[in-house]
């Protein structure tokens, strides 16, 4: 078993399509820990210590949140500020988080092939995360494919959100029985519901 | 006044000792009382209690029920339930009359007495079903308003079947009878010796009722904010009760003395005051007054059930009733369908409406007196009447236990997912601070009772267009009228230190579902209200304080984010300090004696003056960390594991 860390972040979470019914499965799924960060710090005074506390807990942390203009909310940037400390996550004598997984579940508006060069974004998607995998490797985590749903904000209209929740619960309850092949991930850009590597038995 | 001690005495003792045991069994207190009638029965006619005229003075308590129902109702509502008023409360009299009177004359009754008879028992029981209704909460459900509009018509329309009937006289019944005795029934039927009608035309007979209605109406809108703002300023309860009770009672006789039902003038007059400010006031001095009269009501008719005639003959009056809240079921099913009242609202209004009802009482005893129906008759009638009302609350037991949870397993699995905050608030105390609350949720949709009590307050308030209500928030009662049982969410923002702390207290005791947000006056009042069971405690003027402070940073010229900063770690580091003092706060020792307590206080002080000077390391270290840079050795650090 692993010890599962989920953060959830939306501020927008009432007129959520997509993300809502995600984080709510994945509070349903038991033996996990689950955060919602924007019900913990409604006015973004995030508690430092107690944020610490929970990634030491943890050994697969993972952010769940919608892209927002090629980046993360505004809440995930300053927890990223303020609790990855210097001492604590990097720098001389900051390697508490080393040898964790990082992994990041985000929904894009565009569709898939917008992220190439030759579509409206221009990059592939996960240059736009390089700052998150690249903030991984500092703090000596491992960093996983994301698992990503396209064509957001179309998703309800064309059935796409259950499959898209159904697996994410599967993620999850993969990831908290180590039955998540990482290998098999890192060989895939993304990961999507249709194409998750697990394992039918817990790996030896 | 030895009798009358001893007959409140037999009362009092029936309904004390049978009430709550059925209510503990879950049978509703109408069985309850019904039960102590029937129990207490032996003991009245031993004294020869005239139980006929105490239940004529009890039947007060509907007039009082029917204004207390008119306050709920607001004038628009009226008028948007003006299609089933009509239509549904019409075709339920109108039809139930025929096929009660088609089965008279089935079963060899002259068409007088017939028609006579299904008038009567056409007629279903206000009070028990109001109450039972209210008991229960149905009121607001489909099945409890379509029941509300065929009781509303019903005491409507027995005013022109207390016409009709005497038309019914039969000739030969009439020569045998003595002297009319309708004295008594003032009740209801207005037959009273006092009249300002009798001997009057026609068309000044309508002029004056006309006028009378008018003056109940524009009495109701125009003289009572005065009058009650003029007894408020005496703050006096019992005065105020007494306004309360000298205007049901007053209009109660205006509507009697012009030949009205002074059940429908009251009526009236609520719905007239349901838009006032004093509207729960008025319903929380009423209503202690309303309960003990339908409870002496209930309990005289079950003291009225004449079972030496019942055991005469058990057969015929059991198949009677049965038959008779069969035919009425199946009326009001019938009519229910039609008028779209479906699921388990149709069952409970086919269920709860199929009894006869009190008014029945009064028709059968001045068919009596007119020469409608014979006597013997008439008493078996009586007897049938008073069994189907002691029948109806197993009817409402068995939509309660049976149809009822059958249908809400349905209706929970197709419920939508919603998590909009739902439930209604209550703020006690409209000042500074409730104000500023009830406009804040106002702005968010929400529709907030306020209760207040200050009349120069209130004014100010209805001059813009607020509803605010009159009265004393502290009081468990009135709380009770401005809704406390269905309040999701109670703010207190009353004045006085002590006032506060009791109604936290009271209402985390009664009602312990409902969220308490309660504003503390100091430090030591926090722990007071923590202590009363508040989970929601709001300094009054800490946050203000707090946003003096960080104004005072600024104007010193520290940068306004680091004094935000600097503001917010003083908050959480001042929380942890009195939840540290908390601990060893005792409301039964005064602060100056509590060892412990000066002990931490000084212990905190010295925290917060070394954080003060920049030797501690709580609260302003916090403030800076995670903003400070990093050093040259993490820097290194970083450069060196890059390269291995």
């Amino acid at each position: 078993m692993a010890r599962l860390l989920v953060y959830y972040a939306h501020p927008g979470h009432r007129s959520s399509r997509v993300n809502r019914p995600m984080a709510k499965a994945a509070e349903a799924v038991e033996g996990i820990s689950f955060v919602d960060l924007y019900r913990s710090y409604p006015r973004h005074n995030i508690d430092i210590t107690a944020e610490q506390n929970r990634l030491l807990e943890a050994d697969v942390i993972l952010f769940q949140f919608p892209l927002f203009w090629y980046s993360t909310p505004s809440l995930i940037k300053e927890w990223i500020d303020l609790v990855l400390e210097h001492g604590f996550a990097y720098g001389a004598g900051g390697d508490r988080l080393a040898g964790k997984v990082l992994m990041l579940a985000v929904t894009a508006a565009g569709p898939e092939e917008a992220y190439t060069e030759a579509g409206y974004q221009h990059y592939p998607l996960r240059i736009f995360l390089t700052p998150l995998e690249q903030t991984a490797r500092l703090c000596q985590m491992r960093f996983s494919p994301p698992y990503v749903l396209h064509s957001a904000l179309k998703a309800p209209e064309a059935g796409e959100v259950a499959p898209h929740v159904a697996g994410y619960t599967r993620l999850l309850r993969a990831l908290r029985d180590d039955r998540y092949d990482f290998d098999a991930a890192d060989r895939q850009e993304i990961v999507t519901h249709d194409r998750l590597p697990i394992r039918e038995t817990t790996h030896g | 006044m030895g009798e009358l001690l001893f007959l409140a005495f037999v009362f009092l003792c029936a309904g004390v000792v049978a009430v709550p045991i059925a209510a503990r069994l879950g049978l509703g207190s109408v069985l309850g009382y019904l039960i102590a009638g029937i129990a207490i029965s032996p003991i009245l006619s031993l004294f020869h209690v005239d139980v006929v005229s105490i239940q004529h003075f009890a039947e007060f308590g509907v007039v009082m029920m029917l204004f207390l129902v008119g306050l709920e109702l607001e004038p628009r509502l009226l008028w948007q339930m003006r299609a089933r008023l009509l239509g549904l409360g019409g075709l339920q009299v109108g039809v139930t009359t025929l096929a009660v009177m088609g089965v008279a004359m089935a079963l060899g009754q002259p068409w007088s007495i017939s028609l006579a008879v299904g008038l009567v028992l056409a007629l279903s029981s206000t009070a028990i079903v109001l109450q039972t209704l209210n008991e229960k909460g149905l009121m607001k459900s489909d099945g409890g308003q379509g029941s509300f509009s065929v009781l509303l018509f019903q005491d409507i329309a027995v005013i022109p079947m207390l016409a009709l009937i005497p038309l019914l006289a039969l000739p030969e019944l009439a020569e045998t009878l003595h002297p009319a005795d309708t004295a008594g029934h003032d009740g209801a039927d207005g037959h009273s010796s006092l009249s300002l009608v009798e001997g009057l035309e026609g068309w000044q007979q309508t002029l004056v009722t006309l006028a009378a209605i008018a003056a109940v109406v524009v009495g109701g809108s125009v003289l009572t904010r005065p009058l009650f703002n003029f007894i408020a300023v005496a703050r006096l309860r019992e005065i105020f009760v007494a306004a309360a009770l000298l205007w049901v009672v007053g209009i109660a006789l205006l509507m009697t003395l012009v030949g009205l039902s002074p059940a429908l003038g009251t009526f009236l007059a609520g719905v007239v005051l349901a838009n006032s400010e004093y509207r729960h006031e008025l319903e929380s001095n009423i209503d202690p007054f309303k309960g003990l009269l339908l409870g002496l009501f209930f309990i005289t008719v079950g003291a009225g059930i004449d079972f030496g005639l019942l055991a005469e003959t058990p057969g015929v009056t059991l198949a009677l009733t049965l038959g008779l809240i069969a035919l009425k079921a199946a009326v009001l099913c019938a009519l229910a369908a039609l008028f779209g009242i479906g699921g388990a609202d149709r069952w409970l209004f086919t269920l709860g409406l199929a009894q006869a009802g009190e008014f029945g009482f009064v028709l059968l005893s001045l068919t009596v007196a007119n020469a409608v129906i014979p006597h013997p008759l008439a008493d078996h009638l009586l007897l049938v009447v008073a069994l189907s009302m002691l029948l109806t609350p197993g009817l409402f037991i068995l939509y309660d236990r049976v149809i009822a949870p059958r249908f809400h397993a349905e209706e929970e699995a197709s419920e939508a997912e919603d998590d909009m905050p739902a439930g209604s608030i209550i703020i006690a105390g409209h000042g500074r601070f409730g104000g500023v609350v009830n406009r804040m949720l106002r702005g968010m949709g929400h529709e907030p009772v306020v209760v207040d009590y200050s009349s120069a307050q209130l004014q100010m308030l209805s001059a813009l267009d607020l509803r605010v209500y009159f009265g004393d928030a502290t009081r468990p009662d009135l709380l009770e009228a401005a809704g406390i049982d269905d309040a999701a969410v109670l703010i207190i923002a009353i004045d006085g230190r002590e006032q506060i702390t009791e109604m936290v207290r009271h209402v985390n005791r009664s009602h312990p579902k409902v969220h308490i947000i309660a504003r503390a006056i100091d430090r030591h009042h926090v722990y007071e209200l923590y202590a009363a069971g508040c989970r929601d405690i709001i300094r009054e003027t800490f946050d203000s304080a707090v946003r003096a402070g960080r104004s005072a940073l600024e104007a010193l010229g520290t940068h306004p984010f680091e004094a935000e900063r600097t503001a917010r770690h003083f908050v959480s580091f001042d929380r942890h300090h009195i939840a540290r003092l908390a601990d060893v706060y005792d409301p039964d020792i005064p602060i100056h004696e509590n060892k412990a307590y000066i002990e931490k206080a000084k212990q905190s002080l010295a925290e917060m003056e070394a954080e003060l000077s920049g030797k501690g390391d709580s609260f302003t270290g916090r403030a800076d960390r995670g903003w400070t840079p990093p050093t040259l050795e993490d820097v290194e650090t970083v450069t060196e594991q890059s390269k291995g």
